[in-house]
């Protein structure tokens, strides 16, 4: 108000703006993107005081709080980068020894699947149909044959703008009627910010800490139930393995989901991003898909399914191209048509990322030039990651205060920390949740960013949960568990 | 895309070889290359091993070397923050003070975004309420392209059209944006004025004075402006030129200057660069409430523009200058473009000029040939018939005959009783002849 009166008085007119916070969409106003939220803007701030040479107890910011493996040092794999640069500037397919044949050859491919022949025509607004018969192919090897029909895939820009779209089309209603969806909690911040955005109605439904955060078909009749007294619920969204708990779903738990989601007429929207990102024993990724057709047809010609895949996770981490694609099951006829109107909005999705995801769907195989290069690059990012994820557990777990679930998947450890009361008694004072501050505290003394568990979903009293990636190298990774350590015992300490 | 296209998948009798697209303002889609100096630092961006080879000019390099070391992990592969590669957006910035003069703009008023249209639909996000009694309405010029319109439907908000003016070369009147705010106010809360300049699909390029009856009326009026100024490089008339609305609210001085709140699009995506595909755009905001752009920050940051797209922005920012290597090069492909399509402008006023039936306003700027078709009373009885718009008729029997595919004006709105086709210039010339002669063929042998 005083900056209004300053102005008024510069001026001599009253002039307040069009937009303002009041005037504003409604709904934004409820949105919170915690993984960029104010503790990143912290660490971003930090970062640039050190830059200016401005002393810190610490001389580096690490960014542990988002899944972004390469900005953490994982390396990309030689073969999509060799595809994807002879896409670009195709003069190079006529230099003799710098790119291997085959990798010369897919890129003839997919450029000629291009519209003049180049990466920067648009595409067809739901992707470039040679990407999504190769996706289609993917998805019936990876389901043991079960058939996927090539015009049930959208290629999207990155696999949130997918989720986003489906979202759009499932939010609809008024007050009692208003569309409910339910979210697991701890959940990724991306699904109640587009709820938020959307104006739907977000249904928590808990994760079991007890059972290693699997799914507890108990719970989720427990908020469907609660839920349908003031709203109407439509989806039930799952993201498996989980983000940030890593749990890797049970193929029997996904059967009762299924079964759980028939029995309420729920859509079923299935985050699979991690599905390469499974590393503990006896755990195995089952795709919904998959599940829900060996199920029979009772359940596979009936269940409305949404599944989701992306180019940012697994062992590719390529998160800057936004490569994405999502398979639509048993969508009724007509919400299809509008779903492709929708996507037709955005125009078309980053083609560059299109022609990444027909590289993952379609790797090297053995026999080809680039094969072992590649299998040996894969492999051992997905190994480094399952060590780093056995590390983390054992590290954190050695830590009185601190216990860890294994991580079974993904790229995140989601450890508990227990929060002395006085800690608290501050937190409050500050008007910050207590994990905010234990974060923000390790922030300031550290220079390690991770993200509280209130920015999950999760309130607890005296017991806080913390997001960190499993992704820097193993020795910085060492050096980063020791660190937390001993923040954690200084920190407990101080405030005991 | 569109019905059209629809109806011709569905196996529309085919006396041609293959269909030509001459529908799209996608340049590479219609064949034209892309300007070797992106590619060049794209591909050494992908696959750094090639800045150690000598296959690439120094420039490209040291280009490369330079927006790797602002990623994350030197890696494309990172997410990057808002507002985009740091190198980015300050030749964005750089770009923007040397287009408009004055100082650059703070970077944190520039949000980078897959595309403008991406960017677009942000904006619309913070403006509009989509639910409730009263839905905000943003005014929208008639004819426009559809994606806005979807875009803000797709919000739940009201497009309410006023009618750009044929007679007048297709230029924006202030009498009859006067009349479709008060037939807003009507229907819904108005909260802002879309403007295309240089114009899709009619080729117009406003002038100053008219941009600032724009901003003087925005200001008036209480409108938010919205500017998509992506064909901002496409303007072929001799004595025209584009001049952006943040220059003129600049020029204008208070109250103007310090009030009018302006969001002004653009993107790789037209212009010289025609990189479509990459999907770059960005938004540039100014005189927006300082909270307002926190939340601004929070919706830009969960879709960032994918970093190929944040290449093409570089090269559009901050091009290779006199005295680069690369500098030659680019320079030649440029004018060879800037060539071909003053080339298809004068070459479509002629062939059209000569046709009965058809008259066409002078396309100043932008991508696209917007000319008026008078229909017979036969073809307006059969394309009844057939329950088609009349002009989708007409190109329906263009593809039909010719193969060439262009797209009708019911598709973007023209003034009742009119009917008007959408032709690339981006294209070969030899295809507009093939559509002229196969114009007259039609026109002849059905009408």
């Amino acid at each position: 108000l005083a900056n209004r009166v300053e102005k008024m008085s510069e001026n001599g007119i009253s002039r307040p703006k069009v937009l303002t916070l009041d005037t504003m969409n409604p709904t934004v106003k409820m949105v919170e993107y915690a993984v960029r939220g104010p503790i990143v803007q912290r660490a971003v701030e930090l970062e640039k005081e050190l830059s200016e040479g401005i002393e810190k107890p610490f001389t580096e910011v690490i960014k542990a709080n988002i899944g972004d493996a390469q900005a953490m040092g994982q390396q990309p794999i030689t073969f999509f980068r060799q595809v994807l640069a002879l896409c670009s500037y195709p003069e190079l397919l006529n230099l003799d020894n710098t790119f291997p044949e085959d990798a010369k050859n897919r890129a003839r491919l997919i450029l000629q699947s291009c519209g003049g022949s180049s990466l920067g025509a648009y595409s067809p607004s739901q992707g470039i149909d040679y990407v999504r018969q190769d996706v289609a192919n993917y998805i019936e090897r990876r389901d043991g044959g079960v058939p996927c029909d090539p015009d049930n895939i959208y290629l999207t820009t990155g696999a949130s703008d997918g989720i986003t779209t489906i979202l759009k089309l499932l939010v609809c209603g008024q007050g009692i009627d208003r569309t409910g969806v339910m979210i697991s909690i701890p959940q990724y911040p991306l699904y109640s910010a587009a709820l938020a955005e959307l104006g739907a109605v977000q249904i928590n439904y808990f994760l079991n800490e007890d059972n290693c955060w699997s799914m507890d078909i108990q719970e989720l009749q427990r908020a469907v139930n609660e839920a349908r007294q003031h709203c109407h619920p439509r989806a039930l969204c799952i993201i498996n393995p989980g983000n940030p708990t890593g749990q890797v779903q049970s193929r029997d738990c996904i059967e009762d989901v299924i079964r759980f989601a028939a029995k309420e007429r729920l859509f079923l929207m299935a985050d699979e991003v991690y599905q390469d990102n499974v590393y503990a024993e006896g755990c195995k990724f089952h795709s919904f898909k998959k599940v829900l057709f060996e199920m029979g047809p009772e359940y596979s010609e009936t269940v409305e399914l949404a599944s989701f895949h992306s180019t940012s996770k697994c062992y590719m981490g390529e998160c800057g191209f936004r490569g994405g694609y999502m398979e639509v099951i048993n969508m009724d006829d007509d919400v299809k048509s509008q779903l492709t109107k929708l996507v037709s909005v955005r125009l078309c999705s980053p083609v560059p990322g299109q022609a990444l995801m027909d590289l993952v769907v379609n790797p090297p195989q053995p026999g080809e030039p680039s094969y072992n290069c590649f299998i040996k690059e894969r492999t051992a990012t997905l190994s480094a990651l399952a060590e780093k994820a056995k590390l983390t557990e054992k590290i954190l777990n050695t830590v009185p205060g601190i216990r860890c679930n294994p991580v079974q998947g993904a790229m995140y450890s989601f450890p508990c920390i227990t929060i002395p009361d006085k800690a608290i008694k501050e937190a409050l004072e500050k008007g910050q949740q207590p994990d905010m501050f234990y974060c923000m505290t390790m922030l300031e003394e550290t220079g390690i960013c991770l993200v509280p568990g209130s920015g999950f979903g999760q309130k607890r009293i005296n017991e806080g949960f913390v997001v960190m990636t499993i992704l820097p190298p193993i020795d910085k990774l060492t050096i980063l568990l020791n660190k937390v350590k001993e923040f954690h015992q200084r920190f407990t300490k101080q405030y005991s | 895309m569109t019905k059209l296209h629809c109806i011709f998948m569905q196996g529309v009798k085919k006396p041609f070889r293959e269909v030509i697209d001459v529908a799209w303002g996608d340049a590479q889609g219609a064949g034209i290359k892309p300007l070797t100096f992106v590619r060049q630092v794209l591909a050494a961006c992908l696959y750094p091993q090639l800045l150690d080879s000598n296959r690439l000019p120094t420039d490209v390099k040291q280009k490369a070397r330079g927006l790797l070391s602002e990623c994350h992990g030197g890696s494309m592969g990172s997410y990057t923050d808002l507002p985009g590669i740091p190198q980015v957006a300050r030749e964005i910035s750089e770009y923007i003070a040397r287009r408009d003069g004055g100082d650059p703009p703070k970077t944190g008023n520039i949000f980078i975004s897959p595309g403008s249209q991406w960017a677009l639909q942000n904006i619309l996000n913070l403006l509009v309420h989509g639910h409730g009694e009263v839905r905000s309405g943003v005014l929208t010029p008639i004819p426009c392209h559809v994606t806005t319109i979807e875009s803000l439907h797709s919000l739940g908000g009201v497009s309410v059209p006023y009618y750009l003016s044929e007679e007048h070369g297709w230029e924006l009147q202030m009498e009859e944006l006067n009349r479709a705010l008060e037939y807003a106010k009507q229907v819904c809360a108005p909260v802002a004025l879309y403007v295309v300049n240089p114009g899709n699909p009619p080729g117009h390029v406003q002038s100053k004075k008219s941009i600032q009856d724009v901003i003087r009326f925005a200001l008036e009026k209480r409108l938010f402006l919205l500017v998509d100024e992506v064909y901002q490089d496409c303007v072929y008339a001799d004595n025209v030129e584009f001049v952006s609305y943040k220059k003129v609210l600049a020029e204008m001085g208070p109250p103007f200057s310090d009030t009018v709140e302006l969001a002004s699009f653009h993107s790789a995506s037209k212009g010289f660069l025609g990189e479509a595909g990459l999907r770059g755009g960005y938004v540039e905001l100014v005189n927006m409430d300082p909270d307002v752009i926190k939340y601004a920050c929070t919706i830009f940051s969960k879709d960032t523009a994918p970093t190929p797209g944040q290449i093409a922005l570089s090269v559009l920012a901050n091009p290779p200058r006199l005295g680069d290597p690369s500098y030659p090069l680019y320079e030649m492909e440029t004018q060879q473009m800037q060539t071909m399509i003053k080339a298809n402008v004068r070459r479509v006023h002629e062939v059209l000029d000569s046709l009965p039936g058809i008259s066409c306003q002078p396309v100043e700027g932008g991508a696209f040939a917007f000319p008026r078709v008078d229909l017979p009373p036969k073809a307006l009885q059969k394309a009844k018939e057939m329950g088609m718009e009349p002009d989708t008729f007409y190109c329906l029997r263009l593809l039909e005959e010719s193969g060439a595919f262009i797209t009708p004006g019911c598709e973007y709105g023209q003034k009742e009783g009119t009917y008007h086709i959408r032709y690339t210039l981006l294209n070969d010339i030899m295809l507009m002849e093939v559509c002229a002669i196969n114009h007259i063929l039609i026109n002849c042998r059905h009408f």
